[in-house]
């Protein structure tokens, strides 16, 4: 069993924009099962962040407590984190952002650390439209805990110990659409293809944005009658379209043929393609984006992909107009106004 | 394009770059791993079985493992293979007991061996023990060759080479030293079954410039010099010496004359010093002591005053490559240098010569005067004549040699025996899972950091009054031990299962040098290359392509710069990725 990683790379891997390797994103060795599709995940962050030439000390990762939320030791090794307490990502990440709303977050969380214990915390953050990629790393179950079924396993659906589970399914896409979220995607471990650009787009969006990522749990979940196994998965996955993401400044290379795609612009100039697939509706309608994952859930499908966007998104910091300047930034003098100060308010208020 | 065929023994045995770059394909990570186990003994066994002379080679083997040992490709430098190979040698335990045993009741069969260097002893080290007779002809007094006769004490001392040559010659050899065969004629007239020719070659090209015949006594041809040094002949030269030439033999020329009494020893040669023959680490030690290296200077004329050499004159020149590479000198628009000296050595290469081979017995001979030679039976014209060594193609190394001396041996039995000689026995080869436990393997995968480790070398000033004293102190064990482990086991090799893969990625999260990619197969090898992890622009280096996948993709792994860390075998929840040693060895006609 190996502890730590060559510390060799390839002798030609490429470099981003700040001079950094993709390995220079990731963190140390990981200690989950072997297979496990966290580890996928964490490989598709690591890539999204070299991909965006992201400062690493200008990116912080939140997490809950399961295998899921373990993964932010194995990505970003040179990024604030904070593991907090189960399923209570969401109010340690709003305190941070609310602190220093210039860093990227991205919070990390599992389908029992968010649907079950955080389930309270989830939906609030969501209202709230937090400036945060929230991605649950859902495997039907507690890994950590040995494979007990989670509130997000289907009906029917059982592990490889367990009992069929008779309880229905929570769909955390529906609930943060239902929420009002304004970037809702689900996506799969196993196809970075599809995960890269997602996570990348999410990072972009100026609001909450939540990405409900399938990744299989090898060692407890990954038996036939499972539908959170690869295989079932790989066989029921359903994209509204193949996603591109653009960052600004970057010159668009691919051609897109009038009509075959839909277009979406972020407000730092980015630009989101969306090539038309079988599934498409437009990704501006949120009861369209709706009824499509209610539609393919009863065909016993899973849709995947971009599902709703809305690129005019106000986070928190708007809605509640709160200094344009990070807090922690703020001086003694500007945080406790003099007397005159409160007296004016006063004043304002007679 | 088709999956690869790891069934085919080349496949696995080109990933291990060094042995497959060792003419006599010497299994190197297996000896390493042996030598970091501190079993040096067994490791030295290995590589006696293969290259006959681990200890010499261990000094000065020319090391073509090295520039392509897959170290060089992921840091700086390759592993010291080379100086570990003696590391064995130097820390081994008496090991008489396991060389093979000469059966005393001999086959019948009589050959004879012309010339007792590292060719023909490696043709009797594999044919004595089958129960040969073997007879040796040398005209030189001790058996070794130019490995005796040229390779200086100072890189190669009395006692290494003598116990080497010495476990062949004990098989039982009828050794006659001292002894010149002037005519192939009488030597086929002694009824022996076959003659294996392993002269070398021995003539060392002269320099015809005016002024040669005049100071003919201050001018020496390089290894006819080293060869009066090596024998006691020479003890002393003049104190301004010249040494004309840029390969391996101007470098022991200069070097030996600074222990002979040279003080202003100078290297001169025509071709840019980047193209010089010797090896770099050759052309370090000559610096080293203090020996200037003069390059892009062609020799001119010899200047005799008073019938007594004093110096040469050289034009200067500049090399011009055109658009394939081929180099032309051309002379710069200056006068000529001119250099002092009392002596000068002439090192501009070799040839060989074969004067006692008459040509009208059968052994034909090509345009060049080389013997024609069936290069995979080294069969001459005349079927019971094989040449092997510098004698065979030329002027070449002494593990080169060696490799030739196996494969004339399989020759000459099969010949014997009335077998076809074409008919070559195939490699033995293993392929084994190193697995031990869920993510333990029976080799240390961890790969460490470090770099290549300098051995040690003597004092400069002793070193260079004493021309037995060995420059090189080589290893101890603990840095030998720091330097074996910088080897990263290419042997083991990462085989794909594709009937096992789940295709959850983690081989390809988790591999630190991204050789790993799952993608859309391709027809053109050139369009997959492009659609890799990381950039795949290493074209010697092969892909290793699976059959299809359940998403109709396949697995390609770029070989090129793999690290044989095991992290994907260790990271495959379905143990898709295994470690499996593949122990590759060239079939000899005699077994250990
Ligand atoms: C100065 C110098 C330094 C070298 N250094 C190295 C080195 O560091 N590493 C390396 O790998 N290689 C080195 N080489 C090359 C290496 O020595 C040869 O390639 C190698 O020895 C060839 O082996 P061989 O068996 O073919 O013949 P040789 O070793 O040349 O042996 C041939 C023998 O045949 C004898 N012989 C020839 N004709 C007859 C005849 N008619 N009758 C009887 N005997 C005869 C000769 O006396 C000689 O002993 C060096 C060569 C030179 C010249
Ligand atoms: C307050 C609290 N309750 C219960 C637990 C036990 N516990 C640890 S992890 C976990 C479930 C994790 O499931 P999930 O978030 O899906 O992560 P996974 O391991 O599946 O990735 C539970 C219930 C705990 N650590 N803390
Ligand atoms: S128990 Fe499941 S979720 Fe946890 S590390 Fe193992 S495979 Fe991953
Ligand atoms: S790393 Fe070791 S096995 Fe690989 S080529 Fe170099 S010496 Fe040979
Ligand atoms: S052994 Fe596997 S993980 Fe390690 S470098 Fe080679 S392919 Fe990559
Ligand atoms: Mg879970």
């Amino acid at each position: 069993m190996s502890y730590f990683k060559p510390a060799f790379r390839h002798p030609a891997a490429p470099t981003n924009s700040l001079g950094y390797h993709e390995d220079d994103y990731e963190g140390s060795l990981s200690t989950l099962c072997a297979g496990c599709g966290h580890d996928s995940v964490s490989g598709a962050i690591v890539r999204a962040c070299f991909e965006l030439s992201l400062e690493p000390h200008r990116i912080a990762k939140i997490s809950g407590i399961g295998c899921s939320s373990k993964t932010p030791t194995y990505f970003l090794g040179n990024s604030h984190g904070f593991n907090s307490v189960h399923g209570r990502m969401p109010s340690v990440a709003t305190g941070a952002n609310l602190a220093n709303r210039d860093l990227t977050y991205i919070g990390v969380s599992g389908d029992g650390d968010t649907a079950s214990i955080g389930m309270g915390q989830f939906a609030h953050l969501v209202r709230r439209n937090l400036n945060i990629v929230y991605i649950v790393e859902n495997n039907g179950c507690y890994g950590l805990t040995k494979g007990q079924d989670s509130a997000t396993s289907d009906v029917g659906s059982h592990s490889k110990k367990g009992d069929p589970n008779p309880f229905e399914s929570i769909d955390l896409c529906a609930v943060a659409l239902q929420l009002g979220a304004d970037f809702v995607a689900r996506s799969f471990s196993g196809d970075k293809e599809q995960l890269v650009p997602l996570i990348k787009a999410a990072i972009s969006h100026p609001g909450f944005a939540f990405l409900d990522v399938v990744s299989p749990c090898v060692t407890f979940n990954n038996n036939q009658g499972s539908t959170k196994s690869y295989e079932f998965v790989r066989e029921h996955m359903e994209a509204t379209g193949t996603v591109d993401f653009v960052p600004m400044h970057q010159e668009i290379t691919t051609r897109y043929e009038e009509g075959a795609s839909q277009e979406v612009c972020l407000h730092d100039g980015s630009v989101i393609h969306l090539r038309k697939g079988n599934n498409e509706y437009n990704l501006r309608d949120r009861q369209a984006a709706m009824g499509a994952i209610e539609q393919h859930k009863a065909e016993g499908q899973i849709l995947t992909g971009l599902l709703y966007m809305d690129p005019d998104s106000l986070d928190l910091h708007s809605v509640v107009d709160t200094s344009d300047r990070p807090l922690n930034s703020l001086t003694e003098e500007e945080l406790c106004p003099s007397l005159q100060a409160l007296d004016n308010i006063n004043e304002s208020l007679r | 394009m088709n999956p690869t065929n790891i069934a085919d023994p080349e496949y696995f045995h080109k990933v291990v770059d060094c042995q497959y770059a060792c003419p006599a394909h010497t299994p190197v990570p297996e000896y390493i791993r042996l030598i970091a186990a501190g079993r040096y003994s067994d490791a030295y066994m290995i590589n006696w079985e293969s290259n006959v002379f681990p200890g010499i080679l261990g000094r000065t083997c020319d090391r073509p493992c090295e520039p392509a040992c897959r170290r060089g490709r992921v840091e700086e430098e390759p592993v010291a293979i080379c100086r570990l190979k003696r590391v064995a040698a130097d820390f081994k335990d008496d090991i008489t007991a396991r060389l093979p045993t000469i059966p005393k009741d001999k086959n019948g069969k009589k050959i004879a061996l012309v010339g007792a260097g590292p060719a023909s002893l490696t043709v009797a080290r594999d044919l004595m023990p089958l129960g040969y007779s073997v007879d040796v002809y040398d005209e030189q007094e001790f058996g070794g060759g130019f490995m005796r006769s040229q390779i200086p004490s100072f890189r190669l001392p009395e006692e290494v080479l003598r116990e080497e040559v010495n476990y062949i010659l004990d098989m039982g050899l009828v050794t006659h030293f001292n002894t010149y065969v002037d005519s192939m004629n009488s030597l086929l007239e002694k009824d022996y079954d076959a003659i294996f020719v392993g002269s070398g070659a021995p003539r060392g090209r002269d320099l015809e410039v005016p002024g040669r015949q005049e100071a003919a006594s201050q001018i020496h041809i390089g290894i006819n010099w080293l060869e009066s040094v090596a024998f006691g002949h020479i003890e002393s030269i003049g104190e301004k010496v010249i040494v004309l030439g840029g390969g391996n033999t101007a470098m022991d020329c200069c070097r030996t004359s600074r222990r002979l009494g040279g003080k202003d020893v100078k290297v001169i040669v025509r071709s840019p010093f980047a193209d010089m023959k010797a090896s770099p680490w050759e052309k370090e030690d000559a610096i080293h002591e203090d020996i200037p290296i003069i390059d892009n200077h062609v020799p001119v004329d010899f200047v005799v005053e008073n019938g007594k050499l004093v110096g040469m004159h050289f034009e200067k020149v500049r090399a011009q490559y055109n658009a394939r590479g081929k180099r032309t000198l051309v002379p710069l628009d200056e006068p000529h240098v001119f250099v002092e000296c009392d002596e000068v050595l002439v090192a501009i290469g070799q040839e060989n010569a074969f004067p006692w081979i008459e040509r009208d017995i059968g052994i034909e001979f090509d345009q060049w005067d080389m013997p024609k030679l069936n290069e995979q039976t080294f069969q001459s014209t005349l079927d019971n004549v094989f040449f092997g060594g510098d004698a065979a193609f030329g002027p070449e190394n002494i593990i080169t040699a060696v490799a030739h001396g196996h494969q004339a041996a399989i020759s000459i039995d099969r010949f014997c025996r009335g077998k076809d000689v074409r008919d070559r026995p195939l490699p033995g080869t293993t392929l084994a899972s190193t697995k031990m436990g869920v993510h333990e393997w029976n080799f240390d995968n961890a790969v460490t950091s470090d770099r290549r480790f300098k051995v040690p070398h003597a004092d400069k000033e002793q070193t260079l009054t004493d021309r037995y004293l060995e420059v090189e102190l080589g290893f101890d064990e603990e840095l030998g031990y720091a330097e074996a482990e910088r080897c990263l086991n290419c042997d083991v090799q990462t085989v794909f299962s594709e009937s096992l893969c789940i295709e959850c990625d983690a081989c390809v999260d988790i591999c630190p040098t991204r050789c790993i990619t799952f993608t859309q197969p391709e027809t053109e090898e050139q369009e997959l290359r492009l659609k890799l992890t990381a950039p795949a622009n290493n074209l010697t280096q092969d892909l290793y392509i699976s059959d299809s996948l359940p998403t109709q993709r396949v697995m390609v792994k770029d070989e090129d710069v793999c690290l044989h860390c095991g992290l994907c075998a260790e990271r495959c929840p379905t143990a898709a990725w295994d470690m499996q040693k593949f122990l590759y060895s060239v079939t000899k006609v005699s077994k250990l």
